[in-house]
């Protein structure tokens, strides 16, 4: 075979033509050069030689690492607001507050309930010192669950009559680490514009897909939810999948606003999609008995799936929790970032906690007392004519910016400012400004002075506040360097 | 002596340096030449081939179990009144949380009723359905502690921190209800702050009310999407949420491991961002003091001549080494006798060797008075509640020597005593210890969650209580029973630990370690500690 074959190519090529053969050797030698050439690919990477790198490393220069401005300063506008300096407050930050030695009436704060200067959790407070020392030496899992811990999660859950809490060592953390424990990348959440930083930094966390309804707008969502529901109908295997959450607050720290969570609740319940409500403020502030927003609107706790709430404002301790149904909650324990990896909340503080659930639940009276305050200092601000008032009446949380701007965001700032400190000089008031790390915050609102109404005031004391605001409010903005009211107003 | 390329670290044993990388297990004995007589022995012997099959075997079983579980009674694990939603848990971590964790779940989140000091006092609670509820019994058993942080003894309900700190609950409150960029900046916080900067020994300190978020909502504050950060794989749990929430650039290198960190640093200075490669803003190396779950003691001094040559920052947590390691009790630093200064930003937590809770971040003047006006902490959260931030005050300045007794020194020499003491004891019994033997955290391994479980069940029978790490939160073949050290152990406890854990070990195979210590007696007074300190 072999011969026959050999024999049969010898023929062939004696019998070729001669141009044949040339074309032929052409081709094969060019095929050769294809094959052989070095490939020049211009997006190719080249090696670097290591002369070359160390030259790289050499001439490295990174930025300082304390930087005057980055890529969140670029097209974002407004200041930092936490700038101002209100001053540093010695003692117990009670009905009056001393600011560099001088004592002020305090309308700063949020000592919703006058819980901070209240002796029986001081005193509780004491007493598990004597017993639990102070820190509690580690995570829950490893040793870190003191009976306190156990007691304050029963009493809560027992108080909103849901079946679990999970206790946090912080309020910021509760939320924060509760929205990425259940949702994760690819699934969706809706969420109010103006929900606060703790949320907003929870959901950044999860890494969802985000949807922003408009403030308290009902009809948003449900165009929202709608989109949603044509998306799922177009892509069937991809919808199920996601799992879907809608994220409120109770009273809305940044507007003073309470969330129609009835409403919500319901396009939550028609829609499948699991709702949290971030009760911070409205925790132990609202409803007859201080149960929070569900109790004031009459909603059904087990339609939402958790609320988280604080202990450190109204309630006057410490640390934050989520409370919802053992299915739910319970998760917590063992997903939960800032639940898990973080030392539990001193033992103490949680004691305080507890005897200050006890002190709501044996005497609803007290919250009748916050309401009432609530409402006769939202009448009374009402009265001032040169500020926007923002708050339900019966909303602790009150927030005064000015109804015409005076030219940027920044001047009325600077009035504000001007304004707060007036009141504080002369009438011995304390008020604030919110503070805002306004670069990183999802939405600005106004600036505003935040007045948060506690239990303790007396009728005749709020009504010095209104009259200090409307002096100082007089006083300063009847300064003859200040621009027109009628100047074009900024963007805000 | 063989000198590595690029590094300046020495291989003492002339492993050469590829064969290095193909070890995964052994990692280089090092010798640092400021420090002679610290040899970083941080060598981890193999599992054997036997446990490892028999661990996966164990796991292979239960996921067996449970998936027949599953088949036969789907109806089991339910919500009641959430029909038609979409399930809220992935499949896996529910099934694993339903059908493994629940089963060992005594073993975790173990109440206690009193102070996490030296004993602690565990409230008895039985299982009636395998693990789904507990009941309490209503015993109380009394157990030495080794599970608690409490490095330096400050968990205490009586004495002079207690004292002070209780007296702060009527002077300020025990909250200011304000967040500190508002009316909340209380002066027991500036002056905490002070103390912290003059602790640590930088300019300046910033205080946040809990140590996980000290981390997680500062890291944010300090790096943006135009900066690279290279990673200890082992850090916690804060620092990466802290990095993924900021938008940097994550690069992960080895535990502790120089070269594989050099490697990833060479590679961010050089090649920059992916794609456009543009050179990179700023590049950070983050890594812990002291890691909790192994043990070892960062190499700091390498880190610093690293992070100079490529010119990057360096982030040092120190949650489980301030107060816990060094002579003086300053933390890594004092340790390595390097300057705090050379460390840009360094981090650390008040709930281990202080007794307390929150945490601080410290660095130079500039620096910090940026994270001021940024921290979300700062303007969203609260501050520290005031006996809180009392007992870390009154606890530090005892460390300092400045109560005028000599007790700080007292509990920073015994912590460190009791630690080489021990760990040299278990190493004789040929557990296999992890880490390095100056570290007051005494990871052993144990394999497998059955025996983890078994472990910390027997030792809580034998009046000791420790900690179990298993899967998830390690690799299936890394369980590991965890021993914190404190200087309220005596010489006594710690003898009546090892006798207790000897025997669990014989009873599960745990004494398996092939290196072979000398048979010579330990003895405890003579045990070594930092040979400087006067």
């Amino acid at each position: 075979m072999l011969n026959i074959s050999g024999d049969y190519i010898y023929q062939s090529i004696i019998q070729a033509p001669i141009y044949h053969l040339l074309l032929e050797g052409i081709l094969f030698m060019w095929v050769i050069w294809l094959l052989k050439r070095k490939k020049i690919n211009p997006t190719e990477e080249q090696p670097l030689s290591a002369k070359e790198q160390q030259q790289i490393i050499d001439h490295f220069e990174p930025k300082p690492l304390i930087y005057n401005g980055d890529s969140r300063d670029e097209g974002v506008e407004g200041d930092e607001s936490s700038e101002i300096d209100w001053g540093t407050i010695d003692g117990p930050a009670g009905k009056y507050i001393e600011i560099d030695g001088t004592k002020y009436l305090n309308l700063a704060t949020h000592n919703y309930l006058g819980f901070v200067e209240e002796p029986s959790i001081l005193d509780e407070t004491e007493r598990c010192i004597r017993q639990y020392g102070v820190g509690s030496c580690g995570p829950r899992g490893f040793y870190g669950t003191v009976d306190v811990h156990l007691e304050l999660e029963e009493a809560i859950a027992k108080f909103l009559n849901l079946e679990e809490t999970a206790l946090y060592a912080y309020s910021f953390a509760a939320i924060s680490s509760a929205i990425p424990s259940y949702a994760k990348r690819g699934d969706v959440i809706f969420a109010d514009e103006h929900v606060n930083f703790a949320i907003q930094r929870g959901l950044i966390a999860s890494r969802s897909e985000i949807r922003y309804f408009k403030h308290n707008d009902v009809e948003d969502l449900t165009r929202l939810l709608n989109l949603q529901r044509k998306a799922d109908l177009q892509n069937p295997v991809k919808a199920k999948a996601i799992r879907r959450f809608c994220v409120v607050e109770g009273i809305y720290s940044k507007t003073g606003l309470i969330c129609p969570l009835k409403e919500i609740s319901e396009l939550c319940l028609e829609f499948k999609v699991r709702l949290f409500v971030d009760e911070s403020i409205s925790f132990g502030a609202i409803g007859q008995t201080g149960r929070g927003i569900t109790e004031y609107l009459n909603v059904p706790r087990e339609n939402i799936d958790f609320i988280s709430g604080s202990l450190e404002q109204g309630l006057g301790a410490f640390g934050g929790f989520i409370v919802g149904s053992s299915y739910v909650v319970d998760h917590q324990r063992i997903s939960g970032l800032g639940y898990c990896f973080s030392a539990s909340l001193p033992p103490m503080l949680a004691g305080a906690g507890i005897q200050a659930l006890k002190l709501i639940e044996s005497n609803p009276q007290l919250i009748q007392e916050l309401q009432n305050n609530c409402e006769y200092m939202d009448r009374k601000l009402r009265s001032l004519s040169v500020f926007t008032i923002s708050g339900h009446p019966l909303s602790p949380v009150k927030h005064m910016s000015l109804k015409k701007s005076f030219g940027s965001r920044k001047t009325d700032k600077l009035l504000l400012k001007e304004i707060a400190f007036h009141v504080r000089e002369n009438a011995k008031i304390a008020v604030v400004m919110p503070a805002y790390l306004e670069k990183e915050e999802k939405t600005l609102l106004p600036p505003s002075i935040r007045i948060a109404v506690n239990r303790l005031l007396k009728d005749n004391e709020m009504d010095d506040v209104v009259t200090a605001l409307k002096e100082a409010a007089n006083v300063v903005l009847s300064k003859p360097d200040l621009p027109d009211y009628d100047e074009p107003k900024s963007q805000n | 002596m063989t000198r590595l390329d690029g590094s300046n670290h020495y291989c003492r044993n002339g492993i050469i340096p590829a064969a290095v990388n193909k070890i995964p297990n052994i990692i280089t004995k090092v010798e640092e030449q400021k420090n002679p007589m610290k040899l970083v022995e941080e060598e981890v012997e193999a599992c054997s081939l036997t446990d490892a099959l028999f661990a996966y075997l164990y796991l292979t079983v239960l996921f067996i179990v449970g998936y027949a579980n599953d088949f036969f009674r789907p109806q089991a694990f339910q919500e009641s009144n959430r029909v038609g939603y979409h399930t809220l848990y992935a499949s896996f971590e529910s099934f694993y949380t339903r059908h493994v964790f629940r089963r060992i779940r005594d073993a975790w989140n173990i109440p206690i009723c009193g102070v996490p000091g030296k004993y602690c006092t565990i409230k008895d609670r039985v299982t009636h359905d395998n693990g789904w509820t507990f009941e309490f019994t209503g015993k109380k058993i009394d157990c030495i502690n080794m599970g608690s942080y409490n490095y330096l003894g400050f968990a205490e309900n009586t004495g002079p921190c207690a004292e002070a700190s209780s007296m702060s609950v009527r002077q300020s409150g025990i909250t200011t209800a304000s967040t500190r960029a508002e009316l909340g900046n209380a002066s027991y916080i500036v002056e905490l702050d002070r103390l912290v900067a003059r602790f640590v020994g930088v300019d300046d300190a910033l205080t946040c009310a809990m140590g996980f978020a000290t981390n997680s909502l500062n890291l944010p504050c300090i790096l943006d999407d135009e900066c690279l950060v290279i990673s200890d794989e082992k850090n916690h749990a804060s620092i990466i949420l802290g990095l993924r929430t900021s938008g940097a650039t994550i690069r992960v290198f080895k535990h502790n491991n120089m070269r594989s960190l050099e490697k990833r640093l060479r590679e961010g200075v050089i090649y920059g961002r992916p794609k456009t490669h543009a050179p990179w803003q700023k590049i950070f190396i983050v890594v812990e003091g002291v890691y909790s779950m192994e043990g070892t003691i960062v190499r700091l001094p390498e880190i610093i001549d690293l992070k100079r040559k490529y010119k990057a920052y360096l982030y040092v947590d120190e949650a489980h080494s301030i107060g816990a390691v060094g002579p003086h009790g300053r933390g890594v630093c004092d340790y390595w006798g390097v300057d705090p200064r050379q460390v840009d930003i360094l981090m650390g937590t008040f709930t281990k060797s202080f007794g307390s809770a929150g945490g601080y971040i410290a660095g130079t003047k500039d620096f910090i008075g940026m994270l001021r006006k940024r921290s979300h902490a700062q303007t969203y959260g609260g501050p520290m509640s005031a006996p809180v931030a009392e007992q870390i005050m009154s606890s530090m300045k005892i460390i300092m020597g400045e109560s005028g007794s000599g007790e700080g020194v007292r509990r920073i020499r015994q912590l460190a005593r009791n630690s080489r003491y021990f760990r040299q004891k278990l190493k004789q019994l040929r557990f296999v210890v992890y880490g390095n033997d100056d570290s007051p955290v005494i990871p052993v391994r144990v394999n497998m969650i059955s025996k983890l479980t078994y472990c910390v069940r027997e030792m809580r029978k034998a009046g000791v209580a420790v900690v179990g790490v298993g899967f998830p939160a390690t690799p299936i073949l890394e369980g590991k029973i965890r021993f914190c050290m404190s200087a309220s152990h005596t010489k006594e406890m710690l003898d009546h630990v090892l006798h207790a854990f000897a025997e669990v070990g014989d009873d599960i195979l745990l004494r398996v370690s092939t290196n072979m210590p000398s048979a010579e007696e330990i003895v405890y007074s003579d045990v070594e500690v930092h040979e400087k300190i006067q």
